[in-house]
């Protein structure tokens, strides 16, 4: 089952900080986001394995635009 | 006198020695609170943009015999100045005991930015190119929290009156509330001068505090599984470009119409808004947002750091200027909160309480503080530009705030009262 890592709120991506094949777990930081002068870190909903990131640095990103998936 | 004489004489070398000899009690506390601030800034990174300056500003004032700045204490003339020339020629006498002085540095900056609150404006034009207005605009309800977080003003006012604070004063002072620096000046200015100092002091000081000061409160007033709430972003539907072009210009319409004093703050605020949203100045916005928003904080942060002098600073006034617009910010902070709980008893979309806390005027620090509280009990809450909404809307409420006491005070005066 693959799960989307989707931006949680509208920004600048600034950073994904996993590879493809990186396992994670559940609330690691997987991106940096920027907002307001505030960089936010985006969690992981849940424990899985990096199958791709989907999304470059310095775009910008909302709600709607997955970051990375994973599997 | 041989040469070793003099260099043991008394004189030489208490003249020598002078910045030791000139430290009394009060510069030595000032420069620990300096030093404070200066920790909070660097090594906790507590706004440092705003602390360091204000910490630094602090240090420079306070050390003896440097004459930085004198203003804005009274008993100073500076050489050149209208008083000066006017008493040299005989057209006015000095009161006795003014000291005739050459203007520092810090003299300068406060005269051309903090006296006549230019500093604070400029900035306002950068904070407004940075703000979108946005998320307000998407959930208009959350402008109540706006209102809600103005309560702390009214608390301290009453409580300055109870403790015999002059009327006056007491305005000045329950302004802090609004955590809104450039309106304190501004009120204080206007009003009671002789508090300038300790008054923007205070404001400035809990604004850059806000990230110390609300998170205790905000956990004291919500429980773990309030502040663990998720908001989504999904039910909110973005607005127009239109709508958000037209906004500036509508609000600064109908908000001076209501209340013309408070132009300087609103006009620089809504103008700055303006240049972003009209998305062809994007050279302006650039330099709004960066070059001119980080010179006038640095300016800003080091002369109102450097009239924390302790003579001024260490009298029991300034106490109790500080713990009344410490309760007042804790006031705005609970009440906020109980406003948004309150709000979630009528509406089906609920909302995480939290962002009511953002409803004052530290802007953006308390949207911030509120996103961090959110994500610590709750990776998954970002609560950012939703608390981003309600702080705008407590920019504005501030604002307008002061404007209608301000309105009514003059009026008030106008009719030949007395207060």
């Amino acid at each position: 089952m693959s799960t989307p890592v989707s931006a949680p709120m509208a920004g600048k991506l600034i950073s994904v900080d996993v590879k493809v094949g990186d396992k994670v777990k559940k609330n690691d930081e997987v991106a940096t986001l920027e907002a307001m002068k505030m960089f936010i870190k985006v969690f992981a909903p849940a424990d899985g394995i990096v199958a791709s990131i989907d999304a470059e640095a310095d775009a910008t990103v909302d709600p709607s635009t997955v970051i990375l998936t994973l599997k | 006198m041989g040469i070793t004489d003099i260099i043991v004489s008394q004189d030489f070398i208490s003249n020598i020695l002078a910045g030791f000899t000139h430290l009394t009690w009060q510069s030595i506390v000032m420069l620990f609170i300096g030093g404070i601030l200066l920790y909070l800034g660097v090594a906790k990174d507590y706004e440092p943009l705003l602390l360091i300056p204000i910490g630094f500003g602090c240090i420079l004032a306070n050390l003896p015999l440097t004459e930085l700045i004198h203003v804005p204490r009274e008993g100073y003339v500076f050489h050149d100045s209208v008083r000066d020339i006017l008493a040299n020629a005989g057209l006015l006498n000095l009161q006795e005991g003014v000291r005739l002085v050459d203007e520092g540095i810090l003299d300068v900056l406060y005269n051309a930015g903090i006296g006549n609150e230019l500093f604070p404006c400029l900035l306002f034009i950068g904070i407004g190119a940075m703000t979108d207005f946005g998320p307000l605009l998407q959930n208009p309800r959350i402008l109540l929290l706006g209102g809600a977080g103005q309560f702390g003003i009214f608390l301290a006012l009453l409580l300055a009156l109870a403790l015999g604070y002059d009327k006056l004063e007491a305005v000045c002072i329950s302004i802090i509330g609004a955590c809104d620096g450039p309106t304190s000046i501004y009120m204080t200015s206007k009003f009671n001068p002789a508090l300038l100092g300790p008054i923007s002091v205070a404001a400035y000081s809990y604004m850059s505090l806000v990230p110390i000061i609300q998170p205790p409160i905000m956990k004291l007033v919500t429980s773990k599984k309030e502040r663990e709430m998720t908001m989504s972003y999904d039910e909110l539907k973005p607005v127009t470009q239109t709508t958000k072009t037209l906004f500036p210009v509508v609000v600064t319409i109908i908000t001076l119409l209501i209340a013309p004093t408070g132009a300087p703050l609103m006009g620089t605020l809504m103008l700055g808004n303006f240049l972003r949203e009209s998305k062809v100045v994007g050279k302006l916005v650039k330099s709004a947002e960066n070059e001119i928003a980080s010179v006038s904080t640095l300016f800003l942060g080091l002369t109102v750091g450097s009239t924390m002098n302790g003579d001024v600073f260490l009298t029991l006034k300034t106490l109790g200027i500080l713990l009344l617009g410490f309760i007042a910010i804790c006031g705005d902070t609970a009440f906020g909160v109980f406003g948004a709980k309150i709000m979630n008893i009528f509406s089906k979309v609920k909302i995480n309480p939290l962002i009511g806390a953002a409803g004052i005027s530290a802007f953006p620090m308390s949207a911030r503080v509120v996103h961090k509280v959110g994500t610590e009990a709750n990776p998954h809450t970002y609560l950012l530009m939703h608390a981003m909404g309600v702080n705008t809307g407590g920019q504005i409420g501030s604002v307008l705030a002061a404007s209608v006491m301000i309105a009514v005070i003059t009026a008030l005066q106008g009719m030949g009262i007395v207060l």
